[in-house]
């Protein structure tokens, strides 16, 4: 499927990936206008269900991004996400929805040109 | 029903150029529950906010979205301009269609389709938002500094100055930091002590400051206006209060090898020192690394000789815990050493110094007390090679970024070298000469004119040992990058400026973000450059970026003005985004079923127990609380929740619910 354009919706942390994607802007660097950002106050917000209702719903891929590991703003609520997620990977597997459509990843405040890249390697 | 207002800002053509933004105004008005949907060229101007505020009351609208730039930049301009117009501040929203949609994708029909589903995601959030009160919390009118070079004496001294008490820490025994280790200043040539010690002393002497020294911050939780800090006293293993600092202890301290850090490794001290004989406090500590006692368990000879009987070789750290409204960071910066470049021997000659190295060389108080003596033999040097961008601008090194300061300080060790060695002859390799600042470009200039300082534009390959002299291999590009070899007796390498080791846990201790330098990040580069993201968390100095002197004393006083500017206010307003936990009508009083999993998740302890009493006093059910005081609003507890009682004000479950289906085309259906 040469032209099939997936939907990823972005759930990100507001202190470092929602502040690096307007960095990103800022920087005018380039990605899929297929990628949609909703903003958290933290990763540890993040109620994994809502991963579940954008699949419902017709997302094709997620991305979670928080803080680095230590750097969370809220001390600790990416690390609450981390253990969410490697439990949510078993149910995904039960649901038969490969894990790959989600990408859980850490960035900095001035990571994103990594995000901006694994975005582009998605879409 | 609700009735929201949609105003699409053009940006002036930041936005307009990429999106169809009078597409976006009719797609918007078609959402459900939309009242009135409008452009504009520019909707944070006067005229703009205007519109939004006349729309408010003309159309009667229950809910604002402004599609312009990041929250991060105007939420607070609109959100003031809702608030004028009778409408709660927490039912305006932004839908970022600049930093996340018209910057960052090519101009076409899917860069405006995403911008209309911003808008729609917006939309349908805001149709759920609720009006909310803003909370009120006290100030706490103390201010910590941490650090005590230039940048933090300013800050602390400013504040102190402003009325209000201001504890100052500092990891090392004496404040002063690395401007009371420089010998003189650009571009004036005055004495980095001469000016430095004065202020040191105020700070000392200052009734609103107290000085912590030989302290470091152990941790520091709660807000703005209310931080709780933790500071760790290191033991100086001496009663402070009984100590004249005579200096006694240090002149018979038998162990006297240590390389001093103050004069940068090139001069010796013992193990109890005063780091140089200006420092504030003027009171000694005992470095138990290297002391014969904490070694081997003999010597005491400091203890017998104090004629106050000061020394205390039982003292433990202290934890001093101190309230405080507003932290400055001040902790500095730091620079590469000459091990850092194989090219140019790892460190193995002892004639390749770093800057700090040559500013103790050329210092009246320094080891050679401040005649010009190569480290190895103490030859005066005859031939000395500078060499600028060491490590700076060097992708290859890892470190992309100019630190602004070398050009003016190899500049001015030329200079000095110059004045102090008439017949020597000193060589400059450069890339670029930056040297943007008031009387700078005139000083790098007399330095070449007047004082026949040789620049050579080029960098310098490999340095190797020859027949006793140092071979600089370099190349002159102005010249055909014409090869050139240069027998030096001494080389000066202007290495990069770098942050303080322990900059990355410091950021952690105290949730500031940092760059990929590990400098610490300010709130916005431009318009917000003594701020964090934390709020009442300021910068000042090089902690930030590597900075000048003048530019870390302006920044410093910045810093202190907004501390005093936080100070003036009896109380502070903090967004309510906080956790709520269900409240209803009896026999439920509250769907939280008393587990407490919040409770083991929050990371504030902002979680309480309450207890439902019937009329009889008789206990109904136990449920969380959340103290509005502590709560950060993180809504860490909210994804925890089983029962999905405790929700987070401004991205409760239905707002984000509604945002998801929103942005994935399924939110008519709720409408």
């Amino acid at each position: 499927m040469p032209d099939f354009e997936p939907k990823i919706v972005a759930f990100v942390c507001n202190w470092c990936t929602y502040a690096g994607a307007d960095l990103t802007g800022t920087s005018r660097m380039k990605y899929s206008p297929q990628v949609s950002i909703i903003r958290f106050p933290c990763t540890g917000r993040i109620d994994f269900m809502l991963l579940l209702k954008a699949f419902a719903s017709g997302a094709d891929g997620i991305i979670v991004s928080g803080c680095h590991p230590n750097d969370c703003h809220y001390s600790s609520g990416n690390f609450h996400a981390r253990r969410r997620w490697i439990i949510f990977r078993g149910l995904l597997d039960f649901l038969g929805i490969d894990v790959r459509r989600v990408q859980f990843s850490w960035y900095g405040r001035w990571g994103r040109s990594r995000a901006t890249s694994a975005c582009a390697a998605w879409a | 029903m609700a009735r929201i207002g949609v105003f699409i800002c053009h940006c002036g053509e930041n936005i307009s150029a990429t999106v169809d933004v009078g597409k976006v105004a009719e797609a918007a008005a078609r959402i459900p529950g939309v009242a009135h949907s409008v452009d504009y060229k520019y909707m944070c101007s006067d005229p703009g906010q205007q519109m939004v505020q006349n729309a408010i009351r003309e159309k009667n609208l229950t809910g604002v979205v402004v599609a312009a730039c990041s929250p991060r930049m105007h939420e607070p301009t609109f959100r003031r301009a809702c608030a004028a117009a009778g409408l709660n501040p927490f039912l305006c929203e932004m839908a970022n269609i600049r930093e996340h949609c018209s910057w960052v994708h090519e101009k076409g029909d899917a860069t405006t389709e995403k911008a209309i589903d911003i808008v729609r995601t917006l939309v349908a959030k805001v149709k759920k938002n609720k009006a909310l009160q803003p909370i009120k919390v006290p100030v706490t009118k103390v201010a910590m500094v941490i650090g005590g070079g230039i940048a933090g004496i300013q800050a602390s001294l400013d504040i102190a100055n402003a009325g209000h008490r201001v504890i100052l820490v500092e990891r090392e025994p004496s404040i002063g930091g690395h401007m009371s280790q420089l010998s003189e200043t650009f571009p004036t040539l005055d004495c980095s002590q001469c000016i430095l010690t004065p202020r040191m002393v105020e700070v000392a002497q200052h009734a609103n400051i107290t000085l912590h020294t030989y302290s470091e911050l152990e941790s520091l939780e709660g807000f703005i206006g209310n931080f709780k800090a933790r500071i760790r006293k290191k033991a100086r293993s001496l009663d402070e209060k009984l100590c004249t600092g005579c200096g006694l202890c240090a002149q018979k301290c038998p162990t006297r090898r240590i390389a001093s850090e103050f004069d940068a490794g090139l001069g010796l001290r013992p193990a109890i020192y005063v780091p140089f004989p200006q420092a504030v406090p003027n009171k000694p500590v005992i470095d138990r690394e290297h002391c014969t006692y904490y070694l081997k368990g003999k010597c005491r000879l400091c203890e017998k000789v104090c004629p106050t009987q000061a020394i205390r070789f039982d003292q433990e750290d202290e934890i001093v815990e101190v309230d405080v409204g507003a932290v400055v960071l001040a902790t500095g910066f730091d620079i590469k050493h000459s091990d850092f470049f194989p090219e140019y021997g790892y460190g193995k000659h002892k004639d390749v110094i770093d800057g700090l190295q040559f500013e103790r060389l050329a210092s009246a108080s320094g080891p050679t007390l401040g005649e010009m003596r190569r480290p190895s033999d103490g030859k005066v040097p005859e031939t000395v090679v500078f060499v600028a961008c060491a490590g700076s601008r060097d992708p290859a090194k890892g470190i992309e970024y100019c630190s602004k300061i070398c050009c003016m300080y190899t500049a001015k060790h030329a200079m000095l070298y110059k004045h102090k060695v008439h017949h020597g002859k000193p060589y400059v390799f450069y890339m670029d000469i930056r040297a943007g600042g008031k009387m700078y470009e005139e000083f790098v200039r007399r330095a070449m004119e007047e004082d026949g300082v040789q620049y050579v534009r080029g960098r310098v390959s490999r340095i190797f040992e020859r027949n006793g002299k140092l071979v600089v291999k370099g190349a002159d590009t102005l010249l055909g990058a014409r090869p050139m070899e240069i027998e030096a007796d001494m080389v000066v390498l202007a290495t990069a400026g770098v942050a303080q080791a322990g900059a990355e846990e410091l950021a952690q201790k105290l949730h500031v973000s940092y760059d990929a330098h590990k400098f610490y990040a300010e709130a916005h580069p431009k318009l917000r450059p003594v701020e964090t993201n934390t709020a009442g968390i300021f910068l000042a100095g090089a902690c930030q970026a590597p900075k000048d002197i003048p530019e870390s004393v302006a920044q410093a006083s910045g810093a202190a003005a907004k501390v005093a500017a936080l100070f003036s206010q009896a109380e502070l307003v903090r967004e309510p985004l906080i956790a709520v936990v269900d409240r209803q009508a009896p026999p439920l009083y509250s769907s939280c079923v008393g587990c407490f999993l919040c409770q083991s998740a929050c990371p504030y302890q902002a979680i309480e127990k309450e207890e439902i009493r019937g009329r009889d006093g008789q206990l109904l059910k136990t449920v969380a609380k959340v103290n509005p005081g502590l709560c950060q609003g993180c809504g860490t507890c909210v994804a925890f929740c089983r029962t999905k009682s405790i929700d987070i004000q401004g991205f409760s479950h239905e707002q984000v619910h509604a945002e998801v289906l929103a942005l994935l085309n399924r939110g008519d259906r709720d409408a």
